[in-house]
C-alpha cells in the first residue's frame, strides 16, 4: 500500500516527503527496549511470584497454578486501568505493558469503559473487542497453521503437548 | 469585499465585541492558565459522557462571550461554529441550547478561523448585526474517536500532539468598540502525500504556508506588517518544517514574530505533550484568550492567525489514504485601519 501510494505522489510531494522525514524526532528505539524489558520482565516476574504463592499456599501444582496466575494479572490489569495508571505506565513502557496478558486485559477494559456511555450492548459488550479482536483471530489464525504444520511434519504427535 | 483571489477585506471593520475561552484541568495547568476565562478541575464537567462535556464546553464559552459583549442571545442574529466530532455534534447540539440561527461549518482544527472569517464576513456585508463564531474540541473525545480509548496504553511516537479541551468564543458586532477583524484570506486544500495521523503538524505545514502566501500575495503587504503571525496548532515538527518551507519559497518571515498556537498552551518540560498541542480548541483559546488579552494590553498591534486543519477522518486513514489539509488566515488589529 505504501509503495503503491509513493509512486503516485508527484516530485513536489516526493521531496517534502523527505523534508518531513528529516525534521521527524527518531524514536528512541533503544531506550524503549530497555524500557520495555525492565517493565515487561517486571510483569512477568510477578506473575512468577503470584505463582509460587498458589503452588506453596494454594495447593496447586506447577502446571495448574498458571490459570489463576492469569486471572490475578488480569484484575491487576483491569483495576490499574480503572484508576488511570495503566494508559501512563504504557506511555513509559511502551511494549513492556503492552505484550503481556496485563496488555490484552488492559485493551479491552480500556474500551468497555470508553465505550459505556453508547449503553451495555451496543458500547461495552460490540466495542469491547475493538482492540483485542484481532488478537484473537489472528491468533487463532496463526494456531490454526501451527496445528497443520505440526500435524504434517511430525504425524506421530510425538513431542509438543 | 473580494481581495485578491482567495482574501476578503472587512472595510466596515467588524468589531470582536465579546470573546470568552472555557479549558479543562490540563490546560489549567499550562502556562496561559491566568488568559481563560473558566478553567474546570474535571474533565468530565460533571457530565456522563465525553461527547457531553465537549458540548458543556462550548456552550459555556458561548453563553460567556455573548455576555461579555453586553448582550443576551437573542441580539445574536447567528451562530457559525464547528467542531471535531462527527457531524459536528457538539455544536449542533450547543445550537440548540443556545436557540440562535445556527450554520454548522466543518474545517477540523481550522475551524476557529473559518467560523471567525465566515461572521466577519457576514458583519462586514451588513447581513447580520452580531454573529458569535465558535470552536471547541475535547481531548477524551477526539482520542475516542480518531485513536484508542483513553484507558488504552499505548505509546505514542514523539510527532504525536495533544488535543486540546477547550473551547472558544467571540461575539463579531457592527459597532462598539473593541478590536477589529480586518481580513481574512480562505485556504485551498493541500495535500503533500504524507499519510502518519500521528503526525500532523508535518502533513498542515504546506497547508499554512501557502495560505500564508496567498494573503501577502492578495494584499500585497509582507511579513513584517504583522507584529505577530501564528498558526493553529502545527507544533514543534511542523514549525520546523513551516519554517523551512518559507526559506524555500523566500518568504521573508524574519520581518515578524512567527510562533505556532500548538507551542504556547502547554509546557514541554512539565507536561510532556510530545510535539505539541491540537484541535479546534487550541487556537481558538490561544486567540481569543491569551492573543488578544495581549492585544488588549496593546502589546501587540496586529496579528494574523492561521489556523491549520488536517481534513482526515478515522475511516480515510485506515484505507491508507493520505491527510488532506487546509488552513485560514485572519487578521486583528487594534487601533487605525490600514
Amino acid at each position: 500500500m505504501s509503495n503503491n501510494s509513493k509512486k503516485k505522489l508527484t516530485p513536489v510531494q516526493q521531496e517534502y516527503k523527505h523534508l518531513a522525514k528529516k525534521r521527524e524526532p527518531a524514536r528512541p528505539v533503544i531506550k524503549n527496549c530497555i524500557r520495555a524489558f525492565l517493565v515487561g520482565g517486571m510483569i512477568c516476574l510477578i506473575g512468577q511470584a503470584i505463582t509460587d504463592m498458589f503452588v506453596h499456599w494454594g495447593g496447586f501444582d506447577r502446571e495448574k497454578a498458571g490459570n489463576p496466575t492469569v486471572a490475578v494479572l488480569i484484575i491487576l490489569s483491569v483495576l490499574l486501568t480503572s484508576l488511570g495508571v495503566y494508559d501512563k505506565m504504557g506511555q513509559w513502557a511502551g511494549a513492556g505493558t503492552a505484550v503481556p496478558v496485563t496488555g490484552f486485559a488492559n485493551s479491552m477494559a480500556s474500551a468497555a469503559i470508553e465505550h459505556r456511555s453508547e449503553g451495555l450492548v451496543l458500547g461495552v459488550g460490540g466495542k469491547m473487542f475493538t482492540l483485542a479482536g484481532p488478537v484473537i483471530v489472528y491468533g487463532t489464525v496463526a494456531a490454526f497453521i501451527v496445528g497443520i504444520l505440526h500435524l504434517l511434519f511430525n504425524p506421530s504427535g510425538v513431542g509438543g503437548h | 469585499m473580494l481581495q485578491g483571489h482567495q482574501s476578503w477585506i472587512f472595510e466596515n471593520k467588524p468589531i470582536i465585541k465579546g470573546t470568552a475561552t472555557v479549558v479543562g484541568p490540563f490546560e489549567g495547568q499550562g502556562p496561559l492558565a491566568g488568559d481563560f476565562d473558566i478553567v474546570h478541575g474535571d474533565l468530565m464537567l460533571g457530565q456522563d459522557s465525553w461527547e457531553k462535556a465537549e458540548k458543556t464546553l462550548l456552550e459555556e464559552a458561548s453563553k460567556l462571550a455573548i455576555e461579555n459583549a453586553g448582550m443576551t442571545s437573542g441580539q445574536v442574529n447567528f451562530y457559525v461554529g464547528g467542531d471535531l466530532m462527527n457531524q459536528i455534534i457538539s455544536s449542533s447540539f450547543a445550537a440548540r441550547t443556545l436557540a440562535i440561527p445556527y450554520l454548522g461549518v466543518f474545517g477540523a482544527c481550522s475551524t476557529s478561523m473559518e467560523s471567525l472569517a465566515i461572521a466577519a464576513n457576514f458583519v462586514n456585508s451588513r447581513s447580520a448585526k452580531n454573529v458569535l463564531a465558535s470552536a471547541c474540541s475535547h481531548n477524551a473525545s477526539v482520542e475516542k474517536q480518531f485513536r484508542y480509548p483513553t484507558e488504552y496504553g499505548s505509546q505514542k511516537p514523539p510527532t504525536a500532539q495533544y488535543t486540546v479541551t477547550g473551547a472558544g468564543a467571540s461575539v463579531i458586532s457592527q459597532d462598539g468598540e473593541g478590536l477589529t477583524v480586518t481580513s481574512a484570506t480562505i485556504g485551498r486544500v493541500i495535500d503533500m502525500g504524507l499519510t502518519d495521523p500521528f503526525n500532523m503538524g508535518a502533513a498542515m505545514a504546506p497547508a499554512a504556508v501557502d495560505t500564508i502566501q496567498a494573503h501577502l500575495r492578495d494584499f500585497r503587504i509582507e511579513p513584517g506588517y504583522y507584529d505577530l503571525i501564528v498558526t493553529g496548532d502545527l507544533s514543534k515538527i511542523g514549525y520546523e518544517l513551516a519554517w523551512d518551507l518559507f526559506e524555500k519559497h523566500k518568504i521573508p518571515m524574519k520581518q515578524t514574530e512567527y510562533y505556532d498556537c500548538g507551542m504556547m498552551i502547554y509546557d514541554y518540560e512539565k507536561q510532556k505533550v510530545q510535539a505539541g498541542a491540537s484541535g479546534c480548541g487550541c487556537s481558538a483559546v490561544v486567540t481569543y484568550g491569551h492573543l488578544l488579552n495581549r492585544m488588549r494590553r496593546g502589546e501587540l498591534k496586529r496579528i494574523l492567525v492561521v489556523a491549520t486543519g488536517a481534513l482526515l477522518s478515522p475511516l480515510s486513514f485506515q484505507q491508507g489514504e493520505s491527510i488532506p489539509c487546509i488552513a485560514h488566515a485572519v487578521s486583528i488589529e487594534s487601533g487605525e485601519k490600514r
